[in-house]
């Protein structure tokens, strides 16, 4: 057996990496979008990509996001792979329309002739300082439109393995990009990629007995923390890694729960209406008569996404974690 | 020094960097709507093409009547007749060659049934047994498209990705008058003229948007004049001229083949009948604007022409009556029968592979109908 190197790597590399390995593997598929041609996408993630493949396979595209997942609907049609990058959370929102009434039905309203295999990347989450609409949570909006495929990646592998996998779907996929964690770093080996588990797993990042911790993207280097820190209060937790919002893990998720009898569930976007509703739902659905508390969540506010001097406040963190953990000892209080 | 004086001194020249782009007088559509029937210009038109059209436009307002029927008789849940719309509708589906693509608009059954799809697939959607009642692949036709434009990005995403495949397809994408303002007919035309695609554009303005006149829909000269801005000729023919339609695309057509890039065609036209068999059209228009219509008629022209020169006879019209009737009591015949639906298909085709979610929601429906035959054989 022989031992590789592991390297730092960034996600943002992971990323790139997983669209030139795609791109070279499968001559259907094209990256466009916004300057993601000779700048290389505002991250960079599509970095070298149009040097290496030409400009038709790497497309900076006129600036209209419907216009951008509209022709990538007809690319599909006619058997591309098309990958498209929405360049901020928010500015995808002009593409709705296309994604809701065509990319997301397409294979139903055909009886299966015409599937769409498009892979939308849309940068999300805040905790980097922008602007408004530089900082939106989306994924509730997704998770709501039937035939989209909603998956996250939180580590630098994932990122690597979870875009192949996107890309290798014959179904749409909205693949959400934490940006606060595209400059995070992991050990990885950047020669040899390791393909992760098929869309629709989650992982259980760190093991525990006392509760569990469910999230995904961006709070997922914030639960592990929070974790960490609860030790000195006598707490085991759990951290488990959804990584894919649609379809949803639920026998991960209730057989950590079941075990640990208590959970939070910890996410950027706005609690009202938002994925935590419904993982704990589905949590108290399945684990009733497990659970010692009821499943707590930890969200944003329910607002707009505020400036970033004030995001600190908005953004859920160690301590706004802990103190959902204290609250679940739930038979002392009560 | 005054405003006056500084203005003074301020020499027009154009800033460094501009250049005049291409003269768009090339660009720009005719002052008047392009005509053939009636004109010396329909002596060079093929004989056999004109009687093709002659009889596809029969048997399209035969089908419309028919489809209309069948609203009336509940077998329809909704059906918006094409006409006084049928040279555009036919001329679409004529001027493709098998590989091209139609990408219609929820108003084109009629071209889709041109095209050659069946009748009875082409109305599933209106039926409601199923959104798309055929494999778009199979005949190359989109979907029927009911959110208004989205289709057409579609239509170029299409044409784009074909050309770089190195396939000579182009695409032919169909809209309204109302469909004009959409976002995505702007995003649309603008990628398409980027991208140079093979695609032709057909605006089929029949003059209302539900009840909205053109008018109020835009203040542009023509809505053919809206290619100029985006660097494309805009073409603006009579639409119910049969053989001018059927020009002007074919025109279109083959310039996009040849990779000189999009048209936008308009085709000035009108809809004869109420938007859809709900729509009372008497509350928007008057009498007199439908009969001045109907003295310019797609069929009468047509016919006229045909028979001014000889090319058609009693017989020959007859002839194009009769297999018209033939194909309408087809689709009485098929449209009366119920169609045998599958309720477990209502899972089978929202992914590749079902979620483990519609797995137990497919459980549930599965219990449910068993329960259901079960009740039904005990009752009996
Ligand atoms: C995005 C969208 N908005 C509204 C509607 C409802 N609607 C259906 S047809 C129609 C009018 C369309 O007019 P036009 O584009 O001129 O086509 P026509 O019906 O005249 O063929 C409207 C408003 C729709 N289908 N899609």
């Amino acid at each position: 057996m022989t031992t590789v190197a592991l390297k730092p790597a960034t996600m943002a590399q992971a990323l790139t990496r997983a669209l030139r390995d795609a791109m070279a593997a499968d001559p259907t598929v094209h990256v466009m979008g916004e300057d993601v041609g000779t700048l290389g996408g505002v991250f960079r993630v599509t970095d070298g990509l149009a040097k290496e493949f030409g400009e038709d396979r790497c497309t900076d595209t006129p600036l209209a996001e419907a216009g951008i997942l509209g022709t990538a609907v007809g690319m599909a049609m006619y058997g591309l792979r098309p990958v498209v990058e929405m360049q901020f959370d928010a500015f995808a929102y002009p593409a709705f329309e296309q994604l809701i009434s065509h990319v997301a039905r397409m294979r139903n309203r055909t009886r299966g002739a015409m599937p769409l295999p498009i892979t939308i990347r849309v940068p999300y989450g805040g905790g980097i300082g922008g602007v408004e609409h530089h900082s939106d949570s989306s994924e509730a909006y997704y998770m709501a439109t039937p035939g989209l495929h909603v998956v996250t990646p939180a580590t630098v592998a994932d990122a690597y393995g979870l875009l192949r996998a996107a890309i290798a779907s014959d179904d749409p996929v909205v693949f959400l990009e934490p940006k606060r964690l595209y400059w995070s770093k992991d050990s990885w080996n950047p020669d040899e990629p390791t393909a992760v588990d098929p869309i629709g797993r989650a992982v259980v990042r760190r093991p525990g007995r006392s509760a569990t911790l469910i999230t995904y993207g961006p709070s997922v280097p914030v639960c592990l923390e929070a974790a960490e820190a609860a030790r000195a209060e006598g707490w085991d937790l759990e951290v488990v890694d959804l990584r894919s919002l649609v379809p949803f893990d639920d026998e991960t998720v209730a057989a950590s729960v079941r075990r640990t009898g208590r959970a939070v569930v910890v996410h950027e976007a706005g609690g009202y209406g938002g994925p935590g509703g419904e993982i704990a739902a589905r949590v108290t659905e399945r684990c009733f008569h497990h659970l010692e508390a009821p499943v707590l969540r930890v969200a944003g506010f329910d607002i707009p996404y505020p400036p970033p001097m004030l995001e600190r406040h908005h953004l859920p963190g160690v301590d706004r974690i802990l103190d959902a953990v204290g609250r679940l000892q739930w038979e002392a209080d009560s | 020094m005054t405003v006056m004086e500084q203005r003074g001194a301020y020499r027009p020249t154009p800033p460094p960097a501009w250049q005049p782009r291409t003269d768009p007088a090339p660009l720009l559509p005719d002052a008047l709507p392009h005509r053939v029937l009636g004109t010396e210009a329909a002596a060079q038109v093929d004989p056999g093409l004109l009687r093709r059209l002659y009889a596809e436009l029969v048997r399209g307002r035969r089908y419309n009547a028919q489809a209309t029927a069948l609203t009336k008789q509940g077998r329809l849940a909704v059906y918006p007749s094409s006409t006084g719309q049928e040279a555009c509708e036919v001329a679409a589906a004529l001027v493709l060659e098998e590989r091209d693509w139609l990408f219609p608009s929820y108003r084109d059954t009629l071209a889709a049934v041109a095209r050659g799809l069946d009748p009875v697939q082409a109305l599933t959607l209106l039926r409601g047994d199923w959104h798309t009642g055929y494999d778009p692949h199979e005949h190359r036709i989109a979907p029927l498209c009911t959110p208004l434009a989205t289709q057409l990005p579609h239509a170029v995403g299409l044409a784009h990705a074909a050309r770089l495949k190195g396939d000579d397809v182009v695409a032919l994408a169909l809209v309204g008058d109302g469909g004009t303002s959409e976002g995505d007919f702007h995003e649309a035309l603008n990628f398409a003229a980027v991208w140079q695609a093979p695609v032709v554009f057909l605006v089929q303005n029949n003059g209302f948007a539900i009840s909205v006149p053109l008018a109020k829909q835009t203040a542009a000269p023509s809505l053919a004049h809206k290619a100029v801005g985006y660097g494309m000729p805009g073409r603006l023919v009579d639409g119910n001229d049969a053989a001018a339609v059927h020009e002007v695309l074919s025109d279109a057509v083959r310039h996009a083949r040849a990779g000189g890039g999009p048209t936008l065609v308009e085709a000035v036209t009108y809809r004869m009948e109420a938007h859809t068999n709900a729509d009372d059209a008497t509350r928007y228009r008057g009498d007199s604007e439908v009969e001045t219509w109907r003295a310019h008629d797609p069929i009468a022209l047509l016919e006229h022409e045909l028979t001014e020169r000889g090319l058609l006879d009693d017989d020959g019209i007859r002839e194009a009556r009769e297999a018209a009737e033939i194909m309408a009591a087809d689709l009485r015949a098929r449209m009366n029968q119920d169609p045998v639906l599958d309720p477990m298909d209502l899972f089978a085709h929202v992914y590749a592979e079902p979620t483990p979610q519609l797995r137990e929601q497919e459980a549930l429906l599965r219990a449910e109908l068993a329960a259901e035959a079960e009740s039904e054989g005990t009752a009996r």
